[in-house]
């Protein structure tokens, strides 16, 4: 695998980056409760980052059912994003914020 | 290092400093702007693993569609940026925290003698007669056929639901009813009266 010193490209170093993307993106999604389009900005990372993951393992184990259902997941983000950036505008306004602390308006 | 490797870092570096960007940005302008360069270093790398049709996909519908109407949205809502400054310091330490078992469990998955040892290698297929687009459209409409259906009544409910969420009726609009339209009655309209008394 090796080739002068530095390792060739294998499954490992795709999964490397999407992990690590992932890992970013909670870490966003903790951060940033204030902002609700970063919230989704972040899901829309986290789903970047596994159909990463597919598409490697669709690559390295030469299977191309890895890349169909990439397709399906980037279908079901495009409908995610639509839906979820319209009921932010609705909410924006009707509350005048995206404060995701102040949507306890259930809490009583 | 080889060419490919040098295409992988480079995308691969970029994707990572972007995502970080998006999640560490406090204007949300800049953080979608980021999510596009991550969208489209991502494409790169999809590209050298030879997904052709999905990468090209990403770019046509993430990059095209999808974050404009991210940039749309974040660009008509009127967000207060220093509020949203607030109580950053806070969290990111409990955020660090809670990530630290996940690098953990990644580690020893990727460590593990499966990945390391297995023959997962690069496969050229450079001298055959391939065709990404060709193989995914014989996957999707026959094996997947049902799916591929779902996927459209998905959309179609996308697009109703976006649509239904932000209509807004306007007082001053001069449209007639349909409720009080559809549930007239006769004796609403026509009135008899004897004129022969």
């Amino acid at each position: 695998m090796n080739d002068g010193g530095i390792t060739a490209l294998t499954l490992n170093s795709y999964l490397l980056v999407s992990a690590s993307l992932f890992i970013i993106s909670i870490v966003g999604i903790l951060l940033n409760r204030k902002n609700v389009i970063l919230l989704l900005m972040c899901i829309e990372l986290m789903l970047l980052a596994v159909n990463t993951n597919f598409v490697a393992f669709s690559f390295f184990l030469d299977d191309i059912t890895g890349q169909v259902v990439v397709f399906f997941v980037l279908t079901v983000a495009a409908a995610e994003a639509a839906i979820g950036l319209a009921i932010l505008v609705v909410l924006f306004r009707n509350r005048d914020s995206i404060d995701v602390k102040k949507l306890d308006l259930l809490r009583g | 290092m080889t060419f490919e490797q040098l295409v992988f870092y480079g995308f691969a570096g970029i994707t990572l400093i972007a995502g970080l960007a998006v999640v560490s940005l406090r204007n949300p302008v800049h953080a979608a702007l980021s999510l596009i360069l991550c969208f489209f270093s991502t494409a790169g790398l999809w590209l050298l693993m030879e997904a052709e049709f999905l990468a090209i996909a990403l770019v046509l519908v993430y990059v095209g569609a999808v974050m404009v109407l991210f940039m749309f949205v974040v660009m008509m809502l009127d967000i207060n940026i220093e509020e949203t400054k607030k109580g950053f310091g806070k969290i990111i330490l409990f955020a660090m925290t809670l990530t630290i078992p996940m690098v953990i469990a990644v580690g020893t998955v990727m460590n593990s003698d499966f990945f390391r040892t297995s023959s997962f290698s690069y496969i050229s297929r450079e001298d055959m007669d391939y065709n990404n687009t060709k193989e995914i459209g014989l996957k999707l409409f026959t094996d997947y056929i049902l799916l591929f259906e779902i996927a459209s009544l998905i959309l179609l409910v996308a697009i109703i639901a976006a649509i239904a969420l932000t209509l807004r009726t306007s007082r001053q609009t001069r449209a007639p009813n349909v409720d009080d339209q559809v549930s007239v009655r006769r004796s609403d309209r026509v009135k008899l009266i004897n004129i022969k008394e």
